[in-house]
């Protein structure tokens, strides 16, 4: 089972502060992490081919210092990693990304994509089923759980709601939108990590590595304007309280009691 | 001269890091309470690959290097010293002269299964009579046809109890003083080997601390570590290996008080304002850091020193008396800034004292960190 995992390097929103006169990001030293959503991601194409053999692709576009995040993806396991590095990328909104990464992925050989949801910075989830309409495959968003079928040519996979969720069956070659929820990321062995700086390398594709035409590229091939960005609400973390019964009712009530809603 | 690390070493001070946050620090008062053993964390350590960093590929370990080991009981120790003392006492006092003595039969067959952590590893040398006097060993081993015999007593030993193989030190020859010591591989299914009862500590409550006892215990004659009579010089050897790894504990510890406190000093508020914002803990704080830093750097040099195949003897030791000392201070200041809630079990520094005591105490006391640095300026 051949896997390719799109990730993308972006800054680490839970250490964004916001300049509280011009209420801009203010990303100065802000570290850059892999997307969790796509961290996730790539966590279960490596269990799953842990389990069912084949490789685990990763694909990113990005600047040059998203290698880093490429060494990373190394380092965890995937077989090979790919960036799209290339001065004609620059400025794509989310439909020329998507052109890009799906112009790569046709040169690869795959049964699955897997994408995040939607990356911490833009928080937009339109690249992964942008890729899906790009290849012509089905595409199943949010999805928790993965299970390939016992012939490998489908797999059903537990799409999550807020409120519910569904079980889908869907034939491969498909495209799925991982929740951070899917894979608990690993903790990276010292021997993958230098491995993956000394032994290993990530490879630069550039446009002209593509079969696509450039006017579908960069800012020319971005129709988006950007009206105006504001920061997300937060919502806090919540805290999880494990009880029973009466025990659980009356710790509830003590909570409403405490917040003034009873 | 640079002092910034290549990516990769950051790249695994960042998962080391993680996995102490996520795994280790959640239970580090809990297993401090009850002096419970984390075997779970263990186990843990050992899928990610922690307790065979230093161990070559060949034989089923990461293949990496001292420093990348030192950053990993660093970062535990900074959430917890009990699991940092786990795995040092593992890696650099049963993997580290098993590495460097062992025959190429003994190597592949116990590296594999420490690396994998399959197997934990511990060490015995000291005994009621042989503390700072290591040489005065009276556990015996007597060779008879194919085994030794060994019988004897050792005390405090870290990792008693759950480890599966001892590095264990014994008279083979008492007429001849140290150059009558051997060291052994000593199995715990070994006939006659046996632990004693759990010790009741200060600090590191969590971690395993128990009398070895060996009546008649048959040791093959191939688990002879190195050659017989060269026993002595494999214990200190190991201990100045070791001694980098409690220094990096001990660094660890200093770390986890002063980002507890500068955390703290800037939520407290008295007299209307952050405790932050007095002069008199900015200075403490100044201090911490600046030892902490200070340490840092001694154990960084100690480690890279190792990996450079330079004699490192006196190295390792000035990283462990700076460092646990540093420790020891730092974290009093850190109780002295949190006043009355340090003083709680709630807020850990309280346990962060406790623990960083031992570093000044174990694998060779201060005063012995002394001696050795003294004795390398005087000869």
């Amino acid at each position: 089972m051949n896997i390719v995992v799109c990730i993308k390097q972006v800054p680490d929103t839970t250490e964004v502060r916001l300049d509280p006169v011009t209420g801009t990001l203010i990303r100065d030293g802000v570290p850059s992490i892999m997307n969790p959503d796509d961290k996730a991601g790539l966590e279960a194409a490596l269990r799953l081919r842990e389990k069912y053999g084949g490789h685990v692709t990763a694909l990113s576009m990005g600047p040059p210092q998203a290698a880093t995040m490429m060494r990373e993806a190394l380092a965890m396991g995937a077989d090979r990693a790919i960036l799209l590095g290339d001065r004609a990328f620059a400025g794509s909104d989310t439909l020329a990304t998507s052109s890009a990464i799906a112009a790569a992925i046709r040169k690869l050989d795959y049964d699955i994509v897997i994408t995040g949801r939607q990356a911490i910075d833009g928080d937009t989830a339109q690249v992964g089923p942008q890729i899906a309409e790009h290849l012509s495959i089905p595409n199943i968003s949010y999805a928790q759980e993965i299970t390939p079928s016992e012939d490998r040519a489908s797999v059903t996979v537990k799409r999550v709601f807020d409120d519910r969720y569904q079980m889908q069956r869907v034939k491969l070659p498909c495209l799925l939108t991982a929740l951070s929820e899917l894979a608990e990321p690993r903790y990276l062995s010292p021997g993958r990590v230098f491995d993956a700086w000394r032994e290993m390398k990530v490879e630069n594709w550039t446009s002209a590595d593509l079969d696509i035409n450039p006017a579908v590229l960069g800012l020319k091939g971005s129709p988006t304007r950007v009206k105006k960005s504001f920061p997300k609400a937060v919502k806090p973390a919540g805290a999880v309280i494990r009880l029973e019964g009466r025990e659980a009712a009356e710790a509830v009530l003590r909570k409403l009691k405490e917040n003034f809603i009873l | 001269m640079e002092f910034t690390f290549s990516p990769e070493y950051e790249m695994c001070r960042e998962s080391f890091r993680r996995f102490a946050e996520k795994e280790a620090a959640p239970i580090a008062v809990e297993i401090d309470e009850e002096e419970r053993f984390p075997a779970g964390t263990v186990e843990k350590l050992a899928r990610a690959g922690m307790l065979g960093i230093t161990v070559p590929k060949q034989y089923g370990g990461q293949g990496a290097d001292n420093l990348v080991y030192i950053m990993c009981v660093e970062e535990l120790s900074r959430v917890c010293a009990t699991t940092g003392v786990i795995v040092s006492a593992h890696a650099s006092l049963c993997v580290a002269p098993i590495l460097e003595n062992g025959t190429e039969a003994q190597k592949q067959k116990y590296l594999p299964r420490l690396a994998s952590g399959e197997w934990l590893g511990a060490f015995g040398l000291t005994e009621p009579g042989a503390g700072t006097d290591a040489s005065g060993q009276k556990t015996r081993a007597v060779l008879d046809g194919d085994h030794y015999v060994l019988n004897g007593n050792k005390i405090f030993i870290t990792n008693a109890g759950y480890a599966d193989v001892y590095i264990i030190m014994a008279m083979t020859d008492p007429g001849k003083g140290t150059r009558g010591i051997s060291a052994f591989i000593v199995e715990k299914t070994f006939p006659g080997f046996s632990v004693g009862t759990k010790e009741k500590k200060m600090g590191i409550r969590g971690s395993s601390t128990r009398e070895l006892i060996m009546e008649d215990c048959i040791v093959p004659k191939e688990n002879l570590l190195g050659v017989e009579g060269k026993g002595f010089g494999i214990a200190m050897k190991t201990l100045d290996g070791g001694r980098i790894g409690i220094a990096a504990q001990a660094l660890g510890i200093a770390q986890g008080a002063l980002d507890k406190t500068v955390a703290y000093t800037k939520e407290r508020r008295q007299f209307g304002k952050p405790i932050s914002a007095f002069q008199n803990t900015q200075f403490q704080l100044a201090d911490m850091e600046t030892r902490t830093e200070a340490a840092r750097l001694l154990v960084y040099k100690a480690a890279s020193f190792k990996d450079a195949k330079k004699p490192y003897s006196k190295e390792a030791a000035m990283a462990k008396l700076f460092a646990s000392e540093t420790a020891s201070e730092v974290a009093s200041l850190a109780v002295q800034l949190h006043g009355g809630y340090g003083y709680m079990r709630e807020y850990e520094v309280e346990r962060m004292m406790r623990d960083a005591k031992i570093t000044e105490i174990y694998e060779g006391t201060s005063e012995v960190q002394r001696m050795v640095i003294s004795s390398a300026l005087l000869k």
